[in-house]
């Protein structure tokens, strides 16, 4: 089963850690990865640890904040939130992105004798 | 680029508060964890399935707490910090090997650091002087006639520097100065002091500004001004107190008032640069028309124009030489600085006059200790290389773990930094200490001595030293290690199996190096040693043990040069009597300049009756001295010496030596002829031992005496023989002379010996230092062998045991160990003495009357090394003739 799964491309976990955030709001580390797991449908390889090494490095970049409170449990977790610099960069990402998607879509979908062109 | 900035920033506080930032992830992973157990318990796991869920599904806290500080911090400097923890570790653990390592790097990186900052001292650094790459040396060319021939005259001065065009400015300084030619009174005792005559633009064009005071002005180099002089900082400090108001006060310098107008800053030192060994204390004003009519006096420095080159500079000189005139009284003295054969003027940069004839030496020096921490690398390898044996096990437990190959090359790497530090900073204290006595050898002839000092550059030479040490001995032994089979170093007992076979060819690989090396840098010390011993043995014309000199003082002032010499006769006559009589006293005589000091030519006086091209006889170095001055230096005469009677009244006399002789006379006896100089008549009444005058390994020249009551005397050194420690005497002789004459100073007594000594101190010094070099690369390199041989036999304890339970008897085993030390010595020897016949020949110019192939130069260090080396290998061997066979079976 674990063969299965996505290995994620290096910079993808950054960016799905910014619109689930863009997305939901203030969240803390765990709620982020169950998160990606459950949009993903479970597709994604994710050890849930990697998830801090994304984090710390969105923080150093400025593009996302933390602060610690309590969860709905009264538990005490540290919560990070998307910044004004976050979603400019998310924006400018995810249209690179998609782009890059659109692109490999096309590149990929090129019929064996080239007829289509 | 901002960007990359803003994160380096984040990244460096990251490292620097790990440990908070660790901590917080801890807390913040264990929160995640408790939500992942409560979630997975509510969706009805057990609780122990909820909490092993949970962790595999986080994946492992210490690999995301490692992912983490890889992200935020700096990676390389996390694993270096890691590295050196662990090497720490290690190496106190081991602190036997740290210690022998970190001794034989810091006596290799000590050494280094020390002759490095005497070659950038004396060869690198520019001179101590602002712009001092445009100070050019102005000299005829050397010839064999002394200062004399080296100097050039008032008239000659004025000329050049009216003429020359690539000068800002020249200027000069009197080289006849003989050590403590002043006397300081009026302050107890009288003191002895040395004095140096400068020209007036002197520090001007050398561009030294006075700490206290100010220059010397044109005005103080007129004959009717009041005496002024600078103080060097250094006497300032010791005579005077450092006195901070001496500018303006009188002193009293050889019965003349003086004006104090300066202190000259402790950067300056006269004698460091010009006149090295020797320390000049204060500085006067040469006074032009005083020594206008002196002949040549003065040594010509310049100062280049910008842009002008020192090539331009010479044609420029060589244009003016012919019009310089040595008097211009005497039209016929024009253009006698003129040179027959070859260039009649050198000019060249004052630091090549300065260091220039020091250069091989230091670059061998330099070699040599080069050659030194090469071994003392070839050491470390070795030792690293029997540790790594001993550790295989280790390293192989860690690759199998996961160890990349890189991080352990690293992790190996960091230990012989750490080593090399180590060796590094106590290296660092074994320079400073030995560039600190260096710089005190007040006695050592080696220019600009006094300024050495560790400075920055010796600092970055330091760590450049270690890194390159580190790479050196580090690198091998590491990239061996880490690339050994990893199953065969597991299985490997570490005794008898191939890998362990493969490692000591190795080192025996690195202990022959290191032999050679030795052998390069024994012979090479050895021929010097040689050399040292033949210079020593040199027959000097006169006999330097059981004598010294006294500089004297006396008043021979009289209205007429006649009644002056008169005057001079009758106090030299009653001075000599009563030393002489003093108990112990053998010979006692005066001279103005001793051998190996101050000289000069007279010109070439001519055999009567015969006739020689100009040019063609050399100038004989002229002395003038007393009766018994020839026997208290222990000269051989042949007719007689001058007496008494040889009085200003009686016929001039002079002595010559054997080489003048025989060229003037040759095949007949000289005394009893008569030489002219121009219309004197000079009867030769005897004929002296050739002596080397102006230095102790160049030719001896020749010489030619006159007597003191017939000539005057430039100077006065008072000689006594005496089989009686000259220590012992000093009392007397002083008190003898003080009760002639109450001004006479504390002058020094020094024993010849020591003249001859200064003179020798170059030499010297190198052969001691290459000497010593050699001694520690010998102890080195035996125990490398000592060390490899001593491993060999452990790890064949076993193979031993059943050569001697076979019947091999204690000789044997002895023998079979020794066999195998004098193959590796041989063989290092073998490549050592052929690399030393290439080495010897770059360092021919050293030698003095040794061949750079000298056979027992090379027997006797090959014989040496060779008992070292066996000495080396006897111990093992011993030990490995006294292994129990019973034992050594037993035991694995």
């Amino acid at each position: 089963m674990a063969d299965s799964k996505l290995d994620l491309l290096q910079g993808t976990l950054d960016l799905m850690v910014l619109q689930t955030l863009a997305a939901m709001g203030t969240q803390h580390g765990y709620g982020i990865a169950r998160r990606i797991e459950q949009v993903s449908g479970d597709q994604v390889l994710l050890n849930q640890g990697t998830i801090y090494a994304s984090l710390v490095r969105l923080q150093q970049r400025g593009w996302i904040e933390a602060e610690w409170g309590s969860s709905e449990n009264n538990r005490k977790a540290k919560f990070y939130s998307i910044t004004k610099r976050g979603r400019k960069q998310l924006a400018e990402d995810a249209a690179h992105w998609q782009r890059l998607a659109a692109v490999m879509g096309r590149v990929l979908g090129m019929a064996p004798e080239g007829s289509e062109r | 680029m901002n960007g990359w900035w803003h994160r380096t920033w984040k990244r460096m506080l990251a490292f620097l508060h790990r440990d908070a930032l660790d901590r917080e992830l801890d807390a913040e992973m264990a929160a995640h964890l408790e939500m992942a157990v409560e979630e997975n318990v509510r969706s009805g796991m057990s609780p122990e399935d909820a909490r092993r869920r949970a962790l595999v599904r986080f994946g492992g806290t210490q690999r995301a707490r490692e992912e983490q500080r890889a992200a935020r911090g700096l990676p390389f400097l996390d694993v270096l910090l890691q590295d050196m923890r662990f090497t720490l570790r290690t190496l106190r653990r081991d602190a036997g090997f740290t210690t022998v390592a970190v001794a034989i790097l810091a006596l290799g990186i000590g050494a280094n650091v020390a002759v490095f900052s005497v070659v950038n001292t004396i060869l690198l650094r520019p001179l101590p002087f602002p712009e001092s790459r445009q100070l050019v040396w102005i000299a005829p060319p050397p010839r064999s006639c002394g200062l004399s021939c080296a100097t050039y005259s008032i008239d000659a001065y004025d000329e050049f520097k009216a003429q020359s065009r690539s000068y800002q400015d020249v200027t000069g300084y009197d080289a006849f100065t003989s050590p403590d030619n002043f006397r300081l009174t009026g302050r107890g005792e009288p003191q002895p002091a040395t004095g140096m005559r400068v020209m007036g633009n002197f520090f001007q064009v050398l561009g030294v500004h006075p700490m206290l005071g100010r220059l010397f002005v044109p005005a103080d180099t007129l004959k009717s001004t009041h005496p002024v002089v600078l103080l060097e900082y250094a006497y300032w400090k010791r005579q005077f107190a450092a006195d901070p108001g001496i500018v303006g006060k009188e002193i009293d310098l050889s019965g003349q008032p003086t004006t104090v107008v300066g202190v000259l800053p402790e950067s300056f030192d006269f004698g460091a640069v010009f006149s090295p060994g020797s320390r000049v204390d204060l500085l006067v004003p040469l006074i032009p028309e005083y020594e206008r009519d002196d002949g040549n006096v003065v040594t010509l420095i310049g100062k280049l124009k910008p842009g002008v080159t020192v090539g331009q500079a010479q044609a420029d000189a060589e244009m003016v030489v012919p019009n310089l005139c040595w008097n211009v009284k005497y039209p016929r003295s024009c253009g006698s600085y003129v040179l027959k054969h070859g260039p009649s003027i050198q000019v060249r940069t004052l630091k090549n006059y300065v260091s220039g004839r020091l250069r091989r030496s230091l670059i061998v020096l330099w070699s040599a200790v080069g050659m030194i921490l090469l071994i003392a690398c070839v050491n470390l390898s070795n030792l690293l290389l029997a540790r790594a044996a001993a550790r295989s096990r280790e390293l192989a437990m860690r690759s199998a773990l996961g160890a990349s190959r890189v991080r352990m090359v690293r992790q190996l790497l960091t230990e012989s930094l750490i080593l090399s530090t180590g060796g590094a900073v106590a290296g660092l204290g074994l320079a400073w200490a030995l560039v600190l006595w260096l710089a005190h050898q007040g006695a050592l002839a080696l220019p600009l001595l006094s300024t050495l000092h560790i400075d920055g550059a010796a600092l970055g030479w330091t760590v450049m030293t270690a890194v390159a040490a580190a790479l050196l001995f580090g690198l091998m032994p590491g990239l061996k290690m880490a690339s050994g089979n990893l199953q065969e170093a597991l299985k490997d007992s570490g005794h008898g199996t191939s890998a362990g076979r493969k490692h000591e060819s190795v080192r025996a690989a690195l202990v022959i190096t290191e032999v050679a090396l030795a052998c390069v840098l024994l012979v090479g010390a050895g021929l010097l040693l040689r050399s040292f011993l033949k210079v020593l043995d040199i027959d000097l014309g006169f006999q330097p043990d059981h004598a010294a000199s006294i500089r004297v003082e006396y008043d021979d002032s009289a209205p007429t040069d006649q009644a002056s010499a008169e005057k001079r006769a009758a106090i030299f006559q009653q001075m000599i009597a009563r030393v002489s009589a003093l108990p112990g006293v053998e010979a006692a005589g005066i001279v103005d300049f001793l051998p190996l000091g101050p000289n000069r030519a007279w010109g070439t006086p001519m055999p009567q009756g015969k006739t020689y091209p100009e040019g063609a006889l050399p100038s004989p170095l002229v002395y003038v001295c007393t009766p018994g001055y020839v026997r208290a230096m222990g000269m051989h005469v042949r007719g007689r010496d001058f007496t008494w009677n040889d009085g200003p009244n009686s016929q001039q006399v002079v002595m010559i030596n054997e080489a003048a002789a025989r060229t003037y006379w040759p095949g007949e006896d000289a005394v009893g002829k008569v030489l002219m100089s121009g219309k004197t008549e000079l009867h030769v009444i005897g004929v002296v031992e050739d002596v080397h005058a102006s230095s102790v390994e160049a030719e001896k020249g020749w010489q030619i005496y006159y007597s003191a009551m017939q000539q005057g005397p430039d100077d006065s050194q008072l000689v006594i023989r005496s089989q009686v420690a000259p220590a012992s005497l000093a009392g007397s002789v002083l008190r003898t002379l003080r009760e002639m004459n109450p001004n006479q100073p504390a002058a020094e007594f020094k024993p010849l010996r020591m003249i001859v000594d200064r003179a020798d101190s170059p030499r010297r010094f190198f052969m001691l230092l290459v000497g010593a070099f050699a001694g520690l690369g010998l102890l080195l390199a035996s125990l490398g062998i000592y060390g490899v041989i001593a491993y060999s036999v452990t790890r064949q304890t076993q193979e031993i045991g059943i050569r001697m339970a076979l019947g091999a008897s204690r000789g044997h085993v002895q023998t079979w160990v020794l066999r195998k030390t004098l193959l590796l010595a041989l063989v290092g020897i073998g490549a050592g003495t052929a690399v030393s016949f290439l080495a010897a020949r770059g360092i021919a110019s050293l030698l003095y009357g040794t061949e750079p192939s000298d056979p027992l130069t090379y027997a006797g260090m090959i014989a040496l090394l060779l008992a070292v080396a066996l000495l080396a290998g006897y111990l093992p061997a011993r030990r490995a003739s006294r292994i129990d066979p019973m034992i050594a079976l037993r035991t694995n």
